[in-house]
């Protein structure tokens, strides 16, 4: 896909630069929406999670840990729900204009991991993580980075999902069920957010790795020095 | 590609785009508390419409066979006060108040007449926990014909013993599993579990399903909604 691109001239040297066009506008606002939206909702979650801190019976009841109030959001079980119950929307709202707008837009083809790209991830875990070479980059975002990306969108539906189970295990009990039912759907809901958090651990670490230059495109759109070709 | 530009106007393209994103910014108004009480409310109000919008009268909550079921001794006991407001069983009626044909108070005998369902369904808590008990009792829809309830009304209000007290939106009043529970695991209620009778709707939030009752009345307005609700919990709370 041809990415839009300019050529920049410095005012004071006549020096060119390349600057491309990587991140369209409603994907940025979707980004930093989210952002917040996933704060208050894992912060909620773990409010309401303090209320019955365990996945196994009432009586006798086994905390699984004492999580710390310090790291929650809410205040009470009541403010949690609040918080969680109004921002679900905006992320689910979120999510459904990112989702809509890459489907129709096209610009998916940058992030959505398909099997053209299986063969280039191995060597991107071994560089990352193995000292192994800096394979070519051709794109905006390489395969790990589109597995990445993709799964994280995939982590984001499955837990919209399995809160619809937890929320609504009777109006939608067949979904309930595919997930084991009330009881296990919170299990997963609980185990997913770990995930979408193990998922911006490591998008932080890559954020703070690659910079200024790479952390302003998400704000401004623009990319000054990609290393990519932009066609 | 374009042909260059400089890098001033490079400079200003990009505040450009930066400025598009001020909307976000709109989500700031959650940090200010006024608007953030107004913000939070209209949200859990929300909430509560699409979670009546999804009730559907003829869908049943799921039932378990009887090897599912949580021991008796396992079934917790919530309550806000005390576990027993001393209901003295031998006199104790059910006040009925408010549109209804046949105001006046209901004895046990008048209730155990009408016909008796058991269900083994889920019974969640808003904490997060469940478990799965065997209710019986007589549906709340027959006992509301019993009174002659203008079912138009809108809301079935309950006071209970030990000054909880709750509310329930007509439709989830009239499913087929809302019941007036008399009886759990095949005996009677245990004083701990609400005696003499309680509400059991496994289409709604344990707190919904309030124990001890005294009174029942059919209402068009809520003057209040109920113990938990008042406080800042989900009005609605369908599961």
């Amino acid at each position: 896909m041809a990415t839009r691109a300019i050529e920049i001239e410095d005012t004071k040297t006549g020096e060119v630069t390349e600057a491309v066009y990587e991140h369209p506008f409603i994907v940025r606002l979707c980004h930093w929406v989210n952002l917040v939206s996933l704060f208050v909702l894992v912060g909620s979650g773990l409010q309401i999670f303090r209320a019955f801190p365990s996945f196994g019976a009432k009586i006798p009841q086994k905390d699984l840990i004492h999580w710390p109030k310090a790291f929650a959001l809410g205040g009470w079980l009541g403010g949690a729900l609040q918080w969680h119950l109004t921002f679900m929307w905006i992320y689910i709202g979120t999510g459904l204009l990112y989702i809509g707008y890459q489907i129709f837009s096209g610009n998916y083809k940058q992030v959505l991991f398909v099997a053209r790209d299986l063969p280039g991830v191995w060597p991107m875990v071994r560089h990352y993580f193995f000292f192994g070479p800096k394979p070519p980059v051709r794109e905006a975002y390489n395969p790990l980075q589109k597995h990445a990306y993709t799964s994280a969108i995939g982590l984001g539906v499955l837990s919209v999902l399995t809160g619809i189970a937890i929320w609504k295990p009777v109006q939608f009990s067949l979904l309930a069920w595919t997930m084991g039912g009330f009881h296990y759907a919170r299990l997963w809901h609980f185990i997913i957010m770990w995930a979408i958090l193990a998922f911006v651990f490591g998008h932080l670490v890559m954020v703070i790795l690659h910079g200024w230059n790479n952390f302003v495109s998400m704000l401004t759109g623009w990319k000054k020095d990609a290393e990519y070709p932009s066609k | 590609m374009d042909s260059p530009i400089e890098s001033r106007r490079f400079k200003s393209v990009n505040r450009r785009e930066l400025v598009k994103l001020t909307p976000a910014l709109a989500l700031g108004a959650f940090a200010i508390p006024k608007v953030q009480n107004y913000l939070l409310k209209a949200g859990l109000g929300f909430s509560d419409w699409a979670s009546a919008a999804v009730f559907r009268s003829g869908h049943l909550a799921p039932t378990f066979s009887h090897s599912e079921l949580t021991p008796f001794n396992r079934f917790p006991i919530n309550d806000y006060d005390v576990d027993d407001p001393g209901v003295d069983l031998e006199r104790w009626n059910l006040t009925v108040t408010g549109a209804v044909q046949k105001p006046g108070a209901y004895t046990q005998v008048q209730i155990q007449s009408l016909p008796k369902i058991t269900q083994n369904t889920r019974h969640v808590c808003v904490e997060g926990w469940d478990v799965i008990g065997n209710f019986s009792g007589a549906r709340l829809s027959d006992f509301l014909k019993m009174i002659g309830a203008d079912t138009a009304a809108g809301f079935v209000t309950v006071q209970c013993a030990d000054d909880y007290y709750e509310s329930l939106d007509m439709a989830t009043a009239l499913h087929p599993q809302t019941l007036l529970c008399y009886e759990m695991y095949g005996q009677p209620l245990t004083r701990e579990h609400g005696a003499p009778l309680r509400l059991t709707i496994p289409t709604k939030v344990g707190y919904k399903q309030a124990k001890y009752l005294t009174d029942l009345k059919v209402t068009r307005v809520l003057e209040k909604v109920g113990y938990w609700e008042d406080q800042g919990y989900s009005e609605f709370y369908g599961l």
